[in-house]
């Protein structure tokens, strides 16, 4: 949170187009370790799901480019939902439908609209999940994160040092799941033995969100902005 | 860990091209991942589609034939099938009776079904749904996702299929099925891990000389690990922990059911034991069934399902069925 906020990088469709084809990139890299996450507390398989969906929804878009932000989420939301299965895929696809209903026909995207984005989707994702805060979900990740993006916003930040704070307070959620106690899902079977592992949900979403800040910086360091 | 396999990735896309060569009475789809009965749609009659994450067969594919399911839908291994398989199946089989979706009670196959649900509607075939959750050893519900579906779904599965075949309307096809779902409960043990083709190793770490008490049937351990016990002794513990929940007063259907990788042998002699622990509870047995029917890859172990019947539901039981993996009187 420097002096003057810069202006800032163009969110609009590419935006969003890159933010996709790195946050494959990124899931396909760590897909191993999230399925290692899983193993424990899980079936195994978060890492390889995750890795097929965003890598078939990574390919229909880069076909056929949709024209606005809100297109582009919202289409990644239905592949996801139509590749990935589990709870994951219907859980993540809604995250993304319903930001990219939220932003609407607009071509660019406002940090204010971005974060009511967000918002939208991280409570279609509690809404469809059942799941609050501490129940060692991917909310556990999110919500804090949406906060952190909300706070700075409000004190002024640029939307590259918003979504900064979003990813660290992603990250700093995903960890505190590990002495959580799951209550949904697949985990919630094992009752206090799934204490002491970190989430591979909550891992994702941090994963997920770290991406969407790397995309702002380097849209801004891209000239594009 | 070795397996018969080419690559992970295509495990499901494999199976589904053996099932097409080795049942040639079923319409496999293995682009769309939906296996179908090849007399589909029946006309007049309710279709009934279930489906799941793959790892478990027979179910749910081995179920589809006369009598039991029209359609299956399967997921990656343990993994919720999408809704657009659900949707093509619901498609397949509607004669314009309606479908009932027969869904285990897991986060991911839930939401995916109530999503599919939507969408059928949606292209104007009407759909009810059932939920299978009998499985005793998941003892907290409100802090959990609930009691998973097992072994029950195979008598939801056969009994419902059985009244859907004799041209019982949708309402009380379903009606029937969550009869079955209240009448069954099941319990299982696993004496070693399983392991995952996208793993390749066990997900979880049973020490030998141990076995795990309550174990799903997705290798997510289970309520609490003891040393290791005779055949005698695991029926005791299994059967007891079904009974205090179901309290049968009418004769039940038995399922002893194999995890995968546990000897017919071995399953026969645990039946029996099962059978004795029954006898000594005064619970009269109508029918027993013992093989691997709703299995967890190569997870060795077994559960028993119990389903109180009452002499209607037992005629559905009995009535005939031609699927690949249960097969009677047809």
């Amino acid at each position: 949170m420097s002096e003057e906020p810069s202006p800032g990088p163009v969110v609009d469709a590419a935006f969003f187009r890159r933010w996709l084809v790195a946050a494959a990139a990124v899931i396909d890299r760590e897909a191993d370790q999230l399925t290692e996450l899983d193993s424990p507390i899980g079936d195994a398989d978060h890492g390889a799901n995750m890795r097929r969906g965003f890598t078939a929804a990574r390919g229909a878009i880069e076909k056929e480019p949709p024209e606005t932000p809100g297109d582009v989420l919202a289409q990644t939301g239905r592949h996801l939902i139509s590749t990935v299965g589990g709870a994951s895929g219907p859980l993540y696809g809604t995250l993304l439908r319903k930001a990219g209903k939220a932003l609407g026909d607009s071509a660019q995207v406002t940090p204010e609209q971005l974060r009511d984005a967000l918002k939208a989707g991280v409570d279609g994702v509690a809404q469809l999940g059942g799941a609050a805060p501490g129940d060692k979900t991917m909310l556990d990740a999110l919500v804090p994160a949406v906060e952190a993006l909300s706070f700075a916003l409000d004190k002024g930040a640029g939307l590259i040092d918003a979504l900064a704070a979003a990813r660290i307070a992603a990250q700093e959620g995903a960890l505190a799941t590990v002495p959580l106690q799951a209550r949904k899902g697949r985990a919630s079977y094992l009752g206090e033995r799934s204490i002491g592992h970190q989430d591979p949900g909550a891992t994702s979403s941090a994963l997920l969100l770290g991406v969407l800040a790397d995309t702002a910086e380097q849209s801004a360091a891209g000239g594009t902005g | 860990m070795k397996m018969l396999i080419n690559v992970p990735e295509t495990v499901v896309a494999d199976a589904l091209r053996g099932m097409a060569v080795a049942h040639p009475e079923l319409t496999v789809d293995v682009e769309h991942r939906v296996i179908v009965r090849r007399d589909a749609p029946v006309p007049g009659k309710v279709g009934l589609v279930s489906g799941g994450g793959s790892g478990h067969e027979p179910l749910h594919g081995g179920f589809v034939g006369q009598g039991m399911l029209d359609a299956a839908c399967p997921g990656e291994v343990f993994t919720s099938p999408v809704p657009d398989q659900m949707v093509r199946a619901a498609a397949a089989v509607d004669s314009g009776a309606g479908v009932l979706f027969i869904v285990k009670n897991y986060t991911g196959d839930v939401l995916n079904f109530d999503m599919a649900a939507e969408l059928a509607e949606d292209e104007g075939i009407q759909v009810a749904k059932v939920l299978v959750n009998d499985d005793v050893a998941v003892t907290d519900s409100l802090y959990t996702a609930g009691r998973r579906g097992t072994g029950g779904t195979l008598f939801v599965e056969k009994i419902a299929g059985a009244a859907a075949e004799e041209g019982a309307p949708l309402e009380q096809v379903q009606s029937i099925a969550r009869q079955v779902n209240q009448s069954s409960r099941s319990f299982g043990v696993a004496l070693s891990a399983v392991s995952t083709p996208a793993k390749g190793s066990p997900t979880f770490d049973l020490p030998a000389g141990e076995l795990e008490l309550g174990i799903g049937i997705h290798g997510e351990p289970g309520r609490e690990r003891r040393p290791m016990m005779t055949a005698g002794e695991i029926a005791e513990v299994t059967v007891d922990a079904v009974l205090e929940d179901l309290r049968p007063q009418r004769p039940v259907l038995a399922l002893v059911n194999g995890m995968g990788a546990t000897p017919l042998l071995e399953l026969y002699g645990f039946a029996a034991e099962a059978h004795r622990v029954l006898a000594q509870r005064n619970v009269a047995v109508a029918r027993t069934l013992v093989g691997n029917y709703v299995t967890s890859l190569d997870m060795a172990g077994a559960s028993v399902t119990l389903c109180q019947v009452d002499e209607e539901l037992l005629r559905l039981w009995d009535a005939p069925v031609a699927t690949a993996g249960l097969r009677w009187g047809a």
